[in-house]
């Protein structure tokens, strides 16, 4: 009968045990979220004075109460401008080509071997690349463009792997359906491809930009500056043709640069500055990724095929 | 009815095809791109520079008047906060991915993995932020030796930021796992703890080690945070507490400089570049063929 004891205290012991990893379990995923609130909090504290509408309104100044963000926030709408219209075509294209288009032979498994890949790839290699390719070979100079077709190449990967996944997900019996009809391939993909799967194909666009949002190494090494007092020339005008291209073409620098020329500094005003632009990156990398989780658990809930 | 391949119809499909065709095959050249930037840039280097120099050299001050080129420094600064990183990102990755495909309720999942999903997406300039003005300060008070560039601080931090991508990767990998197995344990009574230990890990074993290995690989890669909170000094040291450089961060540091295109500094960071692409390539290789396999086996 002692046996019997033994055998169930050991049990008990178990059952303790696996309950207690339970608990470790819970605890340990919480650590990612504490660590978001703290980091949330610290730049909230540090940053929230100095958030104004003068900030907003003000270029970059050796004096930190007088510093802004003007230049940064312009200039990052503008390369995400250039990301957007360059990545967002290509990746839709080269998604619905995989999935729908390409015939299974060793040149589409390079294809698809080689974006794995690239998905790898650090994103300061990127900037290597822009820097050799964009900069110096094709002489666009430490551009807006140049910086977005940087930021365009390093998120392609991403927006690819999302179009394709979102495909993937239609039945093929919506296809035999299309073609049963007398479509073609294109219409199809036009009228049933693309617009079933726009909820997972927008995500992966909302998450991409978010990425390349918040990027910085690779705008480093195309050589942004730190510190520019001026605005690029505004793309639309007053006069005839009214929308100019010559912004493409200036130098300019983003938030993440902004934020990171401050955090090097020594001065403590400028590390509030530096707060105050992490926050604004933060809420707004951490607003596009909760609209594209949303978006995505919403069209999972409401395609049933 | 024969197939007239010159109907309108037809010639727009074709011509459709072809231009989703180049968007996918644009892909490659991004990668051919890459190779020739690097290597050409790299191959400038190393007519000025021996091979064996490089990466045997134990000094790296190609910004000095007296110019070394041993990478060594470089690589010993990436090792030590990757191992920093991967120390705090394995146990917890595993840990949340054993609770996240075994134990957890269906909502606390729901909840869980969208939070890790944000975590991955804030902007990494951001933790070099926290990791210098909040981290190591904190740090500070219990370590008085710690400088205040140190290897420690963005080592955590950076641990911290590729758990996710361990624990999803270890997740899927759990989760391939088929049923009858965790059947067969738990038939011979064991606790849900002791077949995760015992037999799913082993069985999800080559899962696991991609997710480590890819893990490792965006530690190796990453920059901000070590450009930031790491200090900008080369130092062949494996003491955490010291500042160090990493490849990644002497690229940074060159391209805030001023290196005129075509000189040696200027190319210095390419043969850095391509060092830092050869060994992630290396490590994705790795880690997706350990994932393929454990596609293959179940």
């Amino acid at each position: 009968m002692k046996n019997m004891e033994d055998i169930k205290s050991k049990i008990a012991k178990r059952k303790i045990f696996n309950n207690i990893f339970a608990i470790i379990g819970l605890l340990s995923t919480m650590v990612g979220l504490a660590l978001l609130v703290t980091l949330f909090i610290d730049l909230a504290i540090d940053g929230t004075p100095r958030l104004s509408y003068k900030f907003f309104t003000s270029f970059p100044s050796r004096f930190p109460d007088e510093a802004g963000i003007l230049s940064a926030w312009v200039g990052t709408c503008l390369v995400m401008l250039v990301t957007a219209s360059a990545a967002i075509p290509i990746g839709i294209g080269a998604g619905i080509y995989l999935e729908e288009y390409a015939r299974k032979n060793w040149f589409t498994s390079i294809i698809e071997i080689n974006i794995n890949n690239l998905a790898g790839v650090p994103s300061i290699i990127y900037g290597l690349l822009a820097l050799g390719l964009f900069v110096y070979f094709f002489n666009f100079g430490e551009s807006i463009l140049t910086a977005g077709l940087a930021l365009a190449l390093l998120i392609l990967p991403m927006i690819i792997m999302a179009v394709r996944e979102a495909i993937r997900a239609i039945p093929n019996s919506i296809r035999e359906a299309s073609y049963a009809l007398g479509s073609t391939k294109w219409q199809t993909v036009r009228n049933h491809i693309i617009p079933y799967s726009t909820g997972g194909i927008l995500t992966g666009i909302i998450i991409g930009l978010s990425r390349a949002i918040g990027e910085t190494a690779p705008i480093i090494t195309v050589g942004a500056l730190t510190f520019i007092a001026f605005l690029p020339p505004s793309p639309v005008s007053g006069e005839f043709p009214f929308i100019n291209f010559k912004w493409l073409l200036a130098p300019f620098t983003v938030m993440p640069i902004q934020m990171f020329s401050w955090v090097s500094r020594p001065q403590q005003g400028f590390h509030l500055n530096a707060a105050a632009a992490g926050m604004i990156l933060l809420v707004m990398t951490l607003a596009m990724n909760a609209i594209a989780i949303y978006l995505r658990y919403k069209f999972r809930k409401k395609v049933k095929w | 009815m024969k197939k007239n391949i010159f109907s309108r119809r037809h010639i727009k499909e074709t011509l459709i095809e072809g231009s989703l065709m180049m968007a996918a095959t644009l892909s490659i050249f991004i990668t051919a791109g890459i190779v020739y930037v690097l290597g050409s840039e790299a191959y400038g280097f190393f007519k000025v520079v021996s091979l064996k120099e490089f990466l045997t050299g134990t000094e790296w001050t190609p910004l000095f008047a007296t110019r070394k080129f041993g990478i060594l420094p470089l690589v010993a600064g990436t090792l030590l906060t990757t191992v920093i990183a991967v120390i705090v990102a394995l146990p917890l990755g595993l840990i949340i991915a054993i609770y996240l495909s075994e134990y957890a309720p269906h909502k606390v999942r729901e909840v869980v993995k969208p939070v890790l999903e944000l975590l991955v997406a804030v902007p990494t300039v951001v933790y070099g932020y926290f990791a210098l003005l909040f981290l190591t300060p904190l740090l500070q008070k219990f370590l008085p030796d710690l400088s205040g560039f140190n290897a420690l601080s963005p080592g955590l931090i950076m641990g911290i930021m590729i758990t996710p991508y361990v624990a999803s990767v270890s997740e899927d990998s759990i989760k391939a796992v088929p049923m009858h197995i965790r059947e067969g344990s738990y038939a011979m009574g064991a606790t849900k703890l002791q077949s995760s230990f015992m037999v799913l890990i082993p069985a999800a074993f080559s899962g696991i080690a991609a997710a480590f290995i890819m893990g490792m690989s965006r530690a190796i890669g990453e920059t901000m945070v070590v450009a930031i909170a790491a200090g900008m000094m080369p130092n062949l040291t494996a003491n955490p507490f010291e500042p160090v450089q990493t490849l990644t961060s002497y690229i940074v540091q060159v391209s805030l400089g001023d290196a005129p295109h075509g000189t040696i500094e200027y190319k210095t960071i390419f043969a850095a570049g391509i060092l830092l692409f050869l060994i992630t390539l290396f490590f994705n290789i790795m880690g997706f063929w350990l994932r393929e396999k454990i596609r293959e086996k179940y």
